[in-house]
């Protein structure tokens, strides 16, 4: 039996006392920022661009080259401590011209904020930002998903693939304004790649641990594998 | 849309039942009425329409007094498949195989309105009804179905089963197309870019 | 010659884990004599065990995954090594119709997606779309809006409940919890005419007032239902089997918790007290007297417990609603997102222009963005909206509790056994159409 957790009441580092209310008639743009904006741009003032205040929320928009950074420093720094990644995503507008922005929402439990920050991502240059997992886990499947829907490329995580759609999906990028709604395939050619596709794939050599002996398979399979052969079928 | 030829009409022959006697009439019956009366479901239950399945075995409205409380989850052991709710692309091949693995006799129920056509998922990653995947002998419209839409639709079933007839070689096949039969349209004949048949109902889609 | 007897060494890693983070073999030497073999040989080599390690596959239909939910599992024996969930598999592309259908219109599809959670997800969404206008509703409609989530958290709990006790092997409380449910849709029904998908609000307000007598419906309930609570609690809390099947499993510690981005009872199974009615509160739930359980041993049968817990207070919560319901109103009286009167659309030009307009194009929210996260029975849900001043909206995203709750699980499963996965695969309490969109 473990010992029993301490239990961990948020706005623990908050010295004031006043309880958090709930937000009645919020400006459009007039409401206090976030303390974290201005000193996320005083400790890194080439990479913020700008900071907003919408609708009570405040949103940084950073550059794209030290986010890795910038997250650690929220997440590190004792005046900020951004312990819990909500959420990761992205938005794409329907003006073409406009770049496609990556969104983190940021919360601090002991000091009860909440923090977005964008990004933007031209699209005429590759897709790509740094991922966030090695700071926060709860990245992995929220950037996979971003990975799915847009494409963009998270740099650094560990496994970086399709999770809604299956991994031979070849229509594209679902949530990209250029895919249709409908798809792109007719839907007998959609039904026709679905029910070809290999429900069983991801039984495939990086997960099975029949990778750790492959020295000790005879010369025959070992062929047949690396041929491509799955296994388990 | 749909056909680009006209299907060339032909007449079905059809071979009356002229073997059966007595005997025969009251063993289908009893075959046909054990089966009907213990119906063994196969809830492929995905989405909300699977919560009104699990409200329709709980004791408000009670699956048992159809002899359909025995939910069996292996398609081995299973009668017909109710599939209740939206299927998405990525699982047809998982419900094709689902249907695959049944034995006969087996039947299948389209619980909702997206099993049955899509419903409010005209888009790329809804299957537009499972009857494009598995043959479907009974549809339940509703978002969900109330328990009693899905009762009325068991019990539409069940009315099927009972009028099955052993003598009939038709109702155990595997719907293989069948080029002797009047609802047959040749690939050829096919447009592709409206509906996975040709011959199914074209959607006036609404603007997306 | 053999001696009778075999005698094993065997030699136990500190970590119990190899290089690669798996689990590590235990080499063992034997000899016939009894005695050490002269050269020992190195830990990195295969040992000749006869038993390999298994690799089954859980799903997507399977009836204790909680929907079409794939687990990967990599056995040693009946021990979990590695647990691969493979998800997608009731993936419908709601943000992407999102961005095709009006805001009311989207109301409609929050049902769907969380369909244990219809009508609080219809709250956080229609509270999401009036942050894009900067709208508060009237009093009437807040406190309803606070009945209508908390009924959603019990009639989601009691499914949580009923399914987990048929995964664990108790049928009993499946029927007991569904029959309550079934006083709840009544409910509902009376109300906005669905059992489940209720569609119950519009942006300003609610599809319909509460009928006349309703609120005594809701008193019967509320007098009745702690009855059950109390039954369930009795056959399951001090159960020695159910004790047995559910504690010490799938720990995850406070830390690890906020890491993992858990929330709801998961986080508050682990020792973290973060509710978002409580720390980021919404509908006025500062004023209402509940408390939030938390536990201290983050495994399943803390979340069973603060679940339990949860339905007394929402229950508690849904007492103080009843009282302090004032009359008014239900819907703003703001042109730019409500109807007129049907009596003036149809005899004046104007309204009958108006409402023309907002029916065919739909409200226009300003250019803007808003993020506004509830807190469902799941966890931390959050509607995010991104609005470019047209009817619909550019990006619709929905924060699913489920899915990141649900990313934690191959490290919770770990090390446990092939039944106390499904023990703690129930204790995420999933729901696959909000895991998958």
């Amino acid at each position: 039996m473990t010992t029993p957790f301490e239990i961990l009441m948020p706005g623990s580092a908050l010295t004031d006392a006043t309880a958090p209310a709930s937000p009645k008639a919020v400006s459009y743009t007039g409401a206090p920022p976030n303390p974290s904006a201005a000193a996320l741009a005083e400790r890194f003032p080439m990479a913020v661009e700008r900071t907003q205040v919408i609708w009570g929320e405040t949103v940084v928009y950073v550059r794209g080259g030290s986010i890795l950074e910038m997250m650690q420093w929220l997440h590190d720094d004792p005046t900020q401590r951004y312990d819990y990644l909500s959420d990761v995503t992205a938005v794409e507008y329907r003006d073409f011209d406009q770049p496609i922005e990556v969104v983190w929402h940021l919360r601090s439990l002991p000091f009860r904020r909440f923090l977005r920050v964008k990004t933007q991502l031209p699209k005429n240059g590759p897709l790509e930002v740094s991922s966030v997992w090695s700071i926060w886990k709860s990245a992995d499947w929220l950037e996979r998903e971003c990975y799915d829907m847009f494409g963009i490329k998270f740099s650094g995580h560990p496994d970086l693939r399709r999770i809604l759609m299956w991994e031979q999906y070849r229509e594209g990028f679902p949530l990209r304004k250029d895919f249709p709604l409908r798809g792109r395939f007719s839907r007998a050619e959609q039904l026709r790649q679905a029910l070809a596709q290999n429900p069983e794939s991801r039984y495939s050599m990086e997960e099975l641990t029949v990778a750790d002996a492959f020295e000790d398979l005879p010369e025959d399979m070992r062929q047949r594998l690396s041929k491509g052969e799955r296994t388990g079928e | 849309m749909g056909l680009i030829a006209p299907p060339e009409h032909k007449t079905v022959s059809y071979v009356p039942e002229s073997q059966e006697g007595w005997v025969a009439t009251r063993l289908d019956f009893l075959v046909n009425w054990s089966r009907a009366n213990s119906l063994w479901p196969m809830p492929f239950g995905t989405a909300c329409c699977a919560i009104e399945f699990m409200a329709t075995a709980a004791s408000r409205f009670d699956l048992a007094r159809f002899g359909m409380e025995r939910m069996s989850f292996s398609p081995r052991q299973a009668d017909v498949l109710i599939c209740a709710g939206r299927v998405p692309f990525k699982l047809a091949p998982i419900i094709r195989r689902i249907w695959q693995q049944m034995p006969q006799p087996k039947w299948a129920i389209s619980m909702g309105a997206c099993a049955s056509s899509g419903g409010m998922f005209d888009n790329y990653a809804v299957v537009q009804g499972i009857d494009t995947i598995i043959p479907v002998d009974v549809y339940v419209p509703g978002c969900p179905p109330r328990p009693e839409g899905l009762i009325h639709g068991i019990r539409l079933l069940q009315e099927k089963v009972m009028n099955e007839r052993s003598a009939d070689n038709r109702i155990r096949q595997e719907m293989l197309p069948d080029p002797s039969s009047e609802l047959y349209i040749p690939p050829s004949a096919i447009n592709e870019l409206g509906e996975p048949f040709g011959n199914s109902v074209h959607q006036n889609r609404s603007a997306p | 010659m053999a001696s009778g007897k075999r005698t094993v060494q065997v030699e136990l890693s500190t970590t119990g884990l190899d290089a690669q983070g798996r689990p590590q073999r235990i080499p063992l030497v034997t000899s016939d004599d009894g005695g050490g073999l002269a050269v020992a040989p190195p830990l990195s080599v295969e040992p000749e065990l006869e038993a390999d390690h298994m690799l089954i596959n859980l799903g997507p239909q399977h009836p204790a995954t909680h929907g079409v939910l794939r687990l990967v599992l990599e056995l040693d024996g009946e021990t979990v090594v590695r647990c691969i969930p493979h998800i997608g598999y009731l993936h419908c592309g709601f943000e992407k119709i999102g961005e095709y259908r009006q805001y009311n219109q989207i109301i409609t599809w929050t049902d769907r997606e969380d369909y244990l959670n219809s009508i609080g997800n219809n709250v956080a969404f229609a509270l999401g779309a009036e942050r894009l206008w900067g709208i508060d509703v009237t009093e009437r409609c807040t406190v309803l809006r606070v009945i209508a989530s908390e009924l959603s958290r019990i009639i989601s709990h009691l499914v949580w409940l009923g399914t987990t006790c048929i995964d664990i092997g108790a049928f009993t409380p499946f029927l007991w919890a569904f029959q309550q449910r079934e006083y709840v849709y009544n409910l509902l029904e009376g109300w906005v005419g669905a059992r489940l998908t209720t569609s119950a609000t519009r942006v300003g307000g609610m599809a319909a007032d509460i009928p006349s007598g309703w609120i005594d419906g809701l008193k019967k309930f509320l007098r009745d239902f702690p009855d059950t609570i109390y039954e369930i609690d009795r056959m399951l809390t001090k159960n020695a089997i159910w004790v047995g099947r559910t504690v010490g499993l799938g720990v995850m510690s406070p830390d690890e918790a906020i890491n993992w981005g858990l929330s709801g009872p998961m986080l508050r199974a682990s020792g973290v007290a973060y509710d978002v009615r409580r720390d980021f509160p919404y509908l006025d739930y500062e004023t209402y007297d509940f408390d939030v359980p938390v536990g201290t041993n983050g495994d399943v049968y803390d979340r069973y417990l603060v679940r339990m817990e949860e339905l007394r207070q929402s229950v508690r919560i849904l007492e103080q609603a009843v009282k302090r319901l004032p009359d008014g109103p239900v819907n703003i009286d703001d042109p730019r997102v409500i109807l007129p009167p049907k009596s003036k659309a149809t005899s004046e030009m104007e309204s009958m222009i108006h409402h023309f307009k907002q029916v065919m194009e739909g409200p226009r929210p300003p250019i803007g963005e808003s993020y506004v996260a509830v807190e469902s029975p799941k966890g931390e849900k959050g509607y995010y909206m991104v609005s470019d001043g047209t009817s619909k909206p550019v990006r619709w995203r929905i924060r699913p509790p489920s899915f990141v709750n649900l990313s934690a699980i191959p490290k919770m499963v770990e090390g446990h056994l092939l039944s106390d996965v499904i023990a703690i695969n129930a204790s995420i309490d999933i729901v696959m159409g909000e895991i998958d969109r």
